[in-house]
């Protein structure tokens, strides 16, 4: 009966993920119970709504009341045309109530759960912000927006389609039950035998059902894998004329994905046909014993008439319910994973207004006996006790998996280290108040991520109250004057998508720009020049010099002329400090893990 | 549209169409059956006081009967129905993915990779999403006018009340979608802003946790979902208005039946059966007609994913291959030649529009040499490496392999003489096996192993879990950077081309490593410590993007680039003397070196300072 089924509607919004088994583990029960207890805005008021809900659904049987009330008291035995006149009325006036109710119902119903779920999205939001760095890189980043828009829209989606018609038609289902035990029980227990069945084998195709939409998703999920590589690896298709072999790839996602809809809407059509014979049945056991019953005088002919109007009001639901309910399935399950995103509690925690606050001035540096592994890896730095005193500027060197850019990492605490502890002029990084310690220790990440804004935007980042004056002086403190004038638009040239529009260096200019004007007291550099052209190189070297006067700089060097500017290098080999002191010191050891590392470096530069 | 749905699937259509009007003739006659029994079964037999056994098994019958024909249309609809929609989606998908492949680089460049994602999947889902409801529709349309018909057969009063109903909830539903339509498409642009600000706030979580901006973002995006929240509550409380009338408007029709029905009973003009029979009607045919609004509701979205879809499938610009085949006998280096050529890009591209890329490029890579291509950033060396495989055409001059424009090549001839490996590695989901061979011909696990051995990535695949049948994962993500560029590096060497270009791929390797491949491209032959299988890949032209001196130091030649212009070429040594440009590019890390070194002095007479400020203010 349904023209919008599931299968129809098939996932606009298309959930990558594939049914894993952990979906199915929490009962539904339980996903709606910490659901709630998450959002206690869901309750207000749903009493009301409820009362609301159960008056629209008498709307529903008001029909067949008023056709058994005009059949048996203004019709059969006698017309009575101010009976069924009255009737109509009366029928009329309850219905222009019901349908009242039915408005203010779903206005409440919308107002209360929308405003619930934007409360839901945003605190989601706000929380995988607030997972560790760690956590966040371990989820792949499309299913971390997901958490936050393609799951709360299938529930707002269900709640306003799928959502109403299953409350209003289960409330259906019981109001018709109870008219139609009114009139007879004997005819209920009819129509309740015809159904059974029905509802067991629906019940049986429900569990396939999900199985087959789940495998829908899944090959989905193949599929927009394919169509993706197929478009960002264009290039690679063209140089290596691997078109076949990428259509052919190509067509068996695309008809992979076709099946299984053809598999889904087969189980879904048994369903619906499954019901309707149930109806047929129903309609054809309440004749037969209703007439008997009839003629035994227990039923008179209007009730049976209402009867047969009351089955059909009964069959609606039950077929309905095939389709919205795995609809209600899939939202759940959307609910469920919004939901495990919130419990994840952050490891790496602010400790909020108990925490201290880092003291004025410069900042040094102390690792005491620092210790780090990934969840479940070797430690990638062993025992390792450091000093670096206030305003020095050092590079920390070591080959790709050594364990340098773990210092950067523990340093501005987006990791917390396994054993020992890491402080900030004699104060544990671990209760440091975050905003102090945001404030006051900047990092500039290896890639320069700019967001779709201007340049000036960008830089003022952090520090949203600087204006374009002070923007466009710190630009000349940092000698990019120049580059800046001959940005079209200046600092209101838009940086595009991922700051997209500039090349790879100016990116790391702005990003080196905005780092300058939050004037942190501790800068940790994670530089990432590899794409960067030795000239332009050079200018942001000098550009570095301007951005970590007078402070205290930690800078992970990927090539080496940024340890030679350094006042002092400290070379990581395998998780340990194998050396540390001024560059031409470091030298003299010819043997040395330094020395072989900028004997390489010269061969390429060179 | 809707024309050519059925033109291209007309047999599942007739079936669809079939099944709903079957469906709907049936509804029809089951309320007629339903009077029928009512008042030709039941209203005698109760007032006869005794049952017919023959009469009620035929109206029980009859009753059943019309569910299984019921049944049957409902097969036959949505089974039709479904299966046409998933086939034009399907066949869509198909065209519109071909044309991706078909179209040039240059058309690629053009479009967003988000766009065509969603033109491949939602737009052709959206296009041909009405699709499935329209057996419906048609068979809905034949039952009400089915309906009527038989309304004007009963009674005309009836007929008349129907008449009012019918097409007023039409009407209700056209002005329910009319109104429905943009508060949805609100929304729907309001999913996509919130949808945006958390893939950009999330990709660039790392700088947003930095700079502790987790309160200002979590409120840029609280207030685009605040608007998200209001717009949906908008759409809910207009489907609180309609749904409700919607639902009522037939019940009120029943009840004029009723009355109406009870004054022309009175009158004699029908009879207890048609009563029941009319006011059944109504009951069933509610239902149908609703759900024709939710068709007219997903129009607009649907045309507008056609009319997406349609400019991927008429987009024109083709980059024909030709006939030409250059296979030699025996594999041999390649000459590669650009003669004047000129490049730039359309307008509307990422880039400058219409600023040309490239100008008057004229050089040579002799067979069997290595050249290296100098320039800064955004000189227009990728470009070049683009132009040398084909991937883009110049807007004049040409581009030669061995003589013949290759634009005269055929696609496979083409793919077998020269190889790209690209600056950002790009990596299937596939095992390392099928990233390297890609199904060429000739491309056994020996070959593989060859090529990685050759690209110094043997060691790291070996490593590997599975070996070769390692699933490397989306996009590559379980590699390193440099890993990554490995196996692209492999899967270049592996189809033993004839020119190899390589555009600064090797920046993510470890500079021993790099060194070692290098040094392994350039002369596999006079190596003699290497293994057979080190001759492999020889021999190849070589060009070869680069800014390190390593790389550059192997080169035979070296062709140096500024804004699109072949500046200088010649012997790096040359170059280094006589090209200023050039020499400050290359030389930059000694000079800064010595910029340094002249400071040192300052520092260690000083030492009470850090040496910083000196250094700066020099």
């Amino acid at each position: 009966m349904s023209a919008r089924s599931a299968a129809e509607r098939s996932p606009a919004v298309a959930n990558e993920r594939p049914v894993s088994t952990d979906e199915r583990t929490e009962s539904t029960w339980r996903t709606l119970r910490r659901g709630l207890a998450l959002s206690p805005e869901l309750k207000t008021g749903l009493a009301g709504t409820i009362g609301l809900a159960l008056v629209y659904m008498v709307g529903r049987v008001a029909v067949p009341v008023a056709v058994q009330r005009g059949i048996d008291h203004g019709i059969v035995g006698g017309l009575n045309l101010d009976v069924v006149t009255l009737t109509v009325i009366a029928t009329a006036a309850v219905l222009v109530v019901t349908t009242t109710c039915g408005y203010l119902m779903m206005r409440r119903l919308f107002t209360v759960s929308e405003t619930a779920l934007a409360g839901v999205r945003t605190r989601a939001f706000r929380h995988v912000h607030d997972l560790s760095m760690l956590h966040q890189q371990s989820e792949r980043r499309g299913s971390l927006v997901s958490r936050v828009t393609s799951d709360v829209d299938q529930i707002t989606q269900f709640l306003q389609w799928g959502g109403v018609i299953l409350i209003v038609n289960l409330g259906q289902l019981v109001v018709t039950t109870v008219v139609m035990l009114a009139y007879s029980w004997q005819l209920t227990l009819v129509v309740l035998a015809a159904f059974a069945p029905a509802v067991l084998v629906i019940r049986l195709l429900q569990r396939r059902l999900a199985g087959a939409y789940g495998l829908v998703r899944q090959r989905m999920g193949t599929l927009l894998g394919t169509i993706g590589e197929s478009v960002v690896g264009a290039p690679v298709i063209r140089a290596y004329g691997i078109a076949g072999r990428t259509a052919r790839r190509l067509d068996a996602a695309i008809e992979g994905q076709r099946q299984a809809q053809q598999k889904a809407i087969r189980i879904s059509i048994i369903g619906s046909s499954v019901g309707e014979l149930a109806a047929g049945l129903a309609l054809a056991g309440v004749v037969v014993v209703g007439v008997n019953l009839g003629v035994d005088r227990t039923l008179s002919i209007g009730q049976l008439t209402a009867f047969l109007f009351l089955v059909t009001l009964f069959i609606q639901p039950v077929q309905i319910a095939t389709e919205v309910l795995n609809e209600a399935q899939n939202a759940i399950a959307g609910w469920r994973r919004v939901l495990d995103v919130l419990d994840v509690a952050p490891d790496v925690a602010d400790p909020g207004r108990q925490g201290r606050e880092l003291p004025p001035g410069p900042l040094d540096i102390r690792f005491a006996g620092v210790t780090f592994a990934y969840p479940g890896g070797p430690p990638v730095l062993h025992d390792v006790t450091l000093e670096i005193p206030a305003k020095s500027r050092v590079a920390v060197v070591g080959e790709t998996g050594s364990g340098k850019t773990t210092f950067a990492k523990l340093l501005t605490r987006l990791m917390d280290p396994t054993e020992g502890e890491v402080l900030l002029s004699g104060v544990s990084l671990r209760q440091v108040r975050f905003d102090s310690l945001r404030s006051r220790v900047v990092m500039v990440p290896q890639d320069g991520f700019l967001f779709d804004a201007t340049v000036g935007e960008n830089v003022r980042f952090a520090r949203p109250e600087l204006t374009d004056a002070q923007l466009t002086a710190a630009f000349s403190e940092l000698g990019l004057a120049d580059w800046l004038d001959g940005l079209p638009a200046g600092l209101d040239t838009p940086v595009g998508e991922r700051g997209e529009a500039l090349s790879v260096g100016e990116r790391q200019l702005v990003a080196l720009a905005r780092a300058y004007v939050a004037d942190p007291d501790l800068l940790v550099l994670d530089e990432a020049t590899s794409a960067v052209d030795p000239a332009t190189e050079v200018r942001l070297q000098r550009t570095l010099d301007a951005v970590t006067r007078g402070r205290t700089t930690l800078a992970i060097a990927h090539r080496l002329s940024t340890a030679q500017a350094a006042d002092e290098v400290i070379v990581v080999d395998r998780g340990r400090i194998v050396q540390r002191g001024p560059h031409e010191e470091l030298l003299r050891d010819p043997d040395s893990v330094y020395a072989l590392l900028y004997a390489s470096w010269l061969e390429q530069t060179r | 549209m809707l024309g050519r749905a059925i033109r291209e699937q007309p047999r599942i259509f007739a079936v669809a169409v079939t099944g709903s009007v079957l469906f709907g003739l049936m509804v029809i006659a089951s309320a007629y059956v339903v009077g029928g029994v009512v008042g030709k079964v039941v209203v005698p037999a109760i007032a006869r006081g005794s049952v017919a056994g023959g009469t009620l098994a035929l109206a029980a019958a009859a009753l059943f009967g019309i569910s299984v024909l019921r049944v049957v249309g409902i097969f036959g609809r949505r089974l039709g129905a479904g299966y046409m929609q998933y086939r034009l989606q399907a066949a869509y998908r198909r065209r519109v993915t071909r044309r991706y492949l078909d179209l040039p680089l240059a058309w690629h460049h053009r479009n967003a990779t988000g766009t065509l994602l969603s033109n491949a999947n939602s737009d052709v889902e959206a296009a041909w999403y009405p699709i499935a409801p329209l057996p419906f529709a048609v068979g809905t349309l034949v039952m009400l006018v089915g309906a009527v018909v038989s309304l004007f057969l009963t009674d005309w009063a009836l007929a008349l009340v129907g008449l009012a109903v019918f097409p007023a909830l039409f009407a209700l539903n056209v002005v329910y979608s009319r109104r429905m339509a943009p508060r949805q498409a609100r929304a729907q642009r309001l999913r996509a802003e919130v949808s945006g600000i958390a893939h950009e706030s999330f990709d660039g979580a790392l700088v947003v946790k930095t700079m502790g901006r987790e309160a200002q973002e979590t409120e840029r995006f609280g207030a685009r979902a605040g608007e998200l929240r209001d717009a949906l509550i908008a759409v809910g409380r207009l489907r609180g208005v309609f749904d409700p009338m919607l639902e009522t408007l037939p019940s009120l029709g029943t009840l004029a039946v009723l009355v109406v029905g009870a004054v022309r009973l009175r009158q004699g003009a029908i009879t207890v059966t048609e009563l029941v029979s009319v006011a059944f009607l109504f009951t069933v045919l509610a239902f149908p007609v609703r759900a024709i609004g939710w068709v007219l509701a997903e129009l607009p979205r649907s045309v507008a994913g056609w009319d997406r879809v349609r400019r991927v499938l008429d987009a024109t610009g083709e980059m024909p291959y030709g006939q030409t085949t250059l296979d030699p006998a025996t594999p041999a280096p390649a000459t590669l030649a650009f003669h004047d050529v000129h490049f730039g890009y359309e307008p509307a591209e990422a880039h400058l529009p219409g600023t040309e890329v490239l100008g008057e490029v004229t050089f040579t890579v002799p067979a069997g040499r290595t050249v290296a291509l100098v320039g800064p950033t955004g000189a227009g060396k990728s470009t070049i490496a683009s132009l040398a495989v084909r991937l883009v055409d110049p807007r004049a001059g040409t581009v030669t392999l061995d003589g013949v424009d290759v634009r005269e090549l055929t696609a496979a001839s083409l793919a077998s003489t020269v190889a790209l490996v690209a600056q950002v590695p790009f990596v299937f989901d596939d095992t390392v096996r099928a990233n390297i061979a890609l199904d060429r011909p000739g491309i056994g696990d020996e070959e593989v192993w060859a090529a990685l051995r050759l690209a110094e990535a043997d060691g790291f695949v070996a490593a590997l879990p599975d070996g070769l049948d390692t699933m490397v994962g989306e996009r590559g993500t379980s590699l390193s950077g440099g890993q990554r560029q490995r196996l692209t590096l492999a899967r270049a060497l592996a189809g033993r081309p004839r020119l190899l270009v390589l555009d600064d791929a090797t920046s993510a390797v470890d500079p021993r490593v790099e060194a070692a491949i290098l040094a392994g491209l350039r002369a596999p032959a006079d190596r003699p410590s290497s293994g057979p299988e080190r001759r492999q890949a020889a021999p190849a032209s070589i060009l070869v993007v680069a800014y390190r001196r390593a790389t550059i130091a192997l080169a035979d030649e070296v062709i140096y680039v500024e804004h699109g212009r072949v500046i200088a070429r010649g012997r790096h040594t040359e170059l280094l003397a006589a090209v200023p440009g050039y020499a400050d590019l290359v030389t930059a890390y000694e000079q800064a070196e010595q910029e340094r070194e002249q400071t040192r002095p300052y520092e260690e007479v000083t030492p009470l300072t850090s040496g910083l400020e000196v250094e700066v203010d020099r």
